[in-house]
């Protein structure tokens, strides 16, 4: 009778556990795995009046028999994301939801495992316009292949590369280039280096030394590649130096340090800023301006541009660095893909007159388009 | 007094004689810099990279498909051998491709699409209306294909009139900021160093 008794009272305390209604363990959808959303819905779990508060989760492998508490909610939240599953592995979760008395309510999930989905569908809107983007690129690209000249406007900056060149040629000093602190990642190191093709190009021919200093190995690895490839082209590998494309540092300051002394002690005639600048742009453009050096920067890092506007002779603002290495070329290629950048922004333009005027009017669900999940 | 802080107010100053001429102490200091940073950045590279990103994983946990990146690590050395050094262009693509790649769907999101939604105002007030006309001259300035003149000549003027406003304001906010850098280093020479302000 007495075991009767106790099986009844285990079965009694045991029987919140069993229960799953209302609360759920799902894969976190469009994520990269080792995640696992825990749902649980306040008006499907019986309160009794217990006036409950907070929940505590915890969780178990399938394999385990122990739990591990792995954090603590508000009642209200409805969600908790366990950000430290393992991908693959079964867990089963255990929510006690306790009210103001301290009474809880115990509720366990079915078996769930974490997993990396390749596609995040909220972001459909972003492959639609890459999409689009590649498509209109390709399109001008094809026209100017086949022969169709695309016209580009003069842009100052660019016009006074050569002359810049120029003026180290007759001064017979070099030219010093910096493509900043981005790493090769960056949209702008990859311009950096086309920009730099050119000019090398034409310290070769003028034969002229180039110096590259650098703080990042990899950039000086690429840019390397990139000064020799064009002292071949003009048909003089053999004035290509490689010790005048080298690293310094890592460090920005150190970085800057270093160019400061180095324009001071070689004093180029010509310095070129093409890349990603942070706090050293003013100190390289006010050092370069001292020494006397003509001057042309590029950047899209936007605070910089003002630094370089007031102590550079000539700027190259965001959208035109990026021009540069077409108008530069002359590469029926890139002239294409700018024609094909022209044609996006009016599609831009219009897309943001057409979302005012909606906002305006109040169709809000345009905006949705645009949202990134 | 702390050695440290000697030797940080010293090297301050000697990177400070700069705004002199180049000179001896400013050559020091830039060298010693110079090699405290690399030598630091080596020692970050092996402790933040290769030890927890391709030893332990290799080594420790066994995954073997993280001798592939080693390989290719390696292979940038090749650029020391004359006859292999054409190898270590392959590490160098795989880098600017990926970066590439990988850069492509941030600038759509960060640089787009959330540009965009971000200039879709009611055009209800004056302020919305001078940013809408702000990004749509600003386009039109960087409209490459085409000559700027007439309609297109006024809304690229308006455009680098904007630009240039935009241009004097983060100046003059980043200047303040370098002055409140300035006044850190002052107070760091005269109360840390000199003791002779608190």
């Amino acid at each position: 009778m007495k075991t009767l008794i106790l099986v009844i009272i285990i079965t009694f305390l045991l029987l919140p556990i069993c229960a799953f209604g209302g609360v759920s363990a799902i894969d976190t959808p469009n994520d990269d795995g080792e995640s696992i959303t825990i749902i649980w819905n306040p008006d499907s779990i019986p309160s009794n009046n217990l006036k409950l508060t907070r929940v505590k989760i915890e969780r178990r492998t399938s394999s385990e028999s122990g739990w591990e508490e792995i954090g603590v909610a508000p009642f209200s939240q409805r969600t908790f994301i366990d950000d430290a599953a393992d991908d693959g592995i079964d867990y089963v979760y255990r929510l006690l939801f306790t009210g103001e008395n301290g009474k809880a309510l115990i509720y366990r999930t079915e078996a769930v495992h974490s997993s990396a989905q390749i596609f995040n569908t909220k972001r459909i809107n972003v492959l639609i316009g890459i999409i689009i983007c590649i498509f209109v690129l390709l399109y001008y690209i094809y026209r100017s292949q086949k022969g169709r000249q695309f016209y580009v406007r003069p842009i100052p900056g660019l016009q006074a590369v050569e002359e810049a060149v120029g003026r180290a040629t007759e001064l017979g000093k070099p030219v010093l280039y910096s493509a900043g602190r981005g790493n090769m990642q960056r949209v702008a190191t990859i311009a950096s280096m086309t920009v730099l093709s050119s000019v090398a190009e034409k310290t070769a021919e003028y034969n002229i030394p180039l110096i590259f200093p650098n703080n990042d190995a990899v950039v000086t690895a690429v840019a390397q590649e990139v000064v020799y490839d064009a002292y071949a082209k003009t048909g003089h590998p053999d004035r290509y130096k490689e010790d005048d494309i080298f690293y310094l540092t890592d460090s920005q300051f150190g970085y800057a340090a270093a160019v400061d002394g180095i324009m001071l002690r070689r004093k180029p005639a010509t310095n070129l800023f093409m890349g990603t600048f942070e706090a050293e742009s003013l100190i390289l453009a006010e050092t370069g301006n001292s020494i006397g050096a003509i001057q042309i920067a590029g950047t899209d890092s936007t605070i910089q541009l003002s630094f370089f506007i007031v102590a550079c002779d000539y700027v190259l603002i965001g959208e035109e660095y990026f021009a540069a290495s077409g108008y530069l070329s002359q590469d029926p290629m890139i002239l294409g893909s700018l024609k094909g950048q022209d044609m996006l922004k009016v599609v831009v333009g219009v897309l943001i007159l057409l979302g005012a005027l909606a906002v305006t009017f109040g169709f809000t669900g345009f905006l949705d388009i645009f949202s990134i999940g | 007094m702390d050695i440290g802080i000697t030797i940080a107010a010293i090297l301050t100053l000697a990177i400070y004689s700069f705004l002199y001429k180049d000179n001896p102490f400013y050559k020091t200091a830039e060298h010693i810099l110079l090699g405290v940073s690399v030598g630091y950045f080596v020692v970050i590279t092996i402790t933040n990279t290769l030890i927890p990103k391709l030893f332990i994983p290799i080594f420790i946990e066994g995954k073997l498909i993280y001798i592939i990146p080693g390989v290719l690590g390696l292979m940038m050395f090749l650029r020391f051998h004359r006859r292999s050094a054409q190898f270590s262009r392959i590490p160098l693509s795989i880098i600017i491709g990926v970066g590439a790649g990988a850069a492509i769907p941030a600038y759509m999101q960060a640089q787009l699409l959330a540009q965009i939604k971000a200039t879709m105002l009611p055009l209800t007030n004056l302020s919305n209306i001078i940013i809408i006309a702000a990004v749509l001259t600003v386009l039109v300035f960087f409209y490459f294909s085409r000559e700027h003149k007439g309609v297109m000549g006024f809304g690229a003027k308006a455009g680098i009139y904007f630009l240039m406003l935009f241009f004097g304001s983060t100046f003059g906010y980043t200047v303040m900021a370098r002055v409140s850098l300035l006044i850190g280093r002052m107070q760091f020479l005269l109360h840390n160093w000199l003791g002779l302000i608190n």
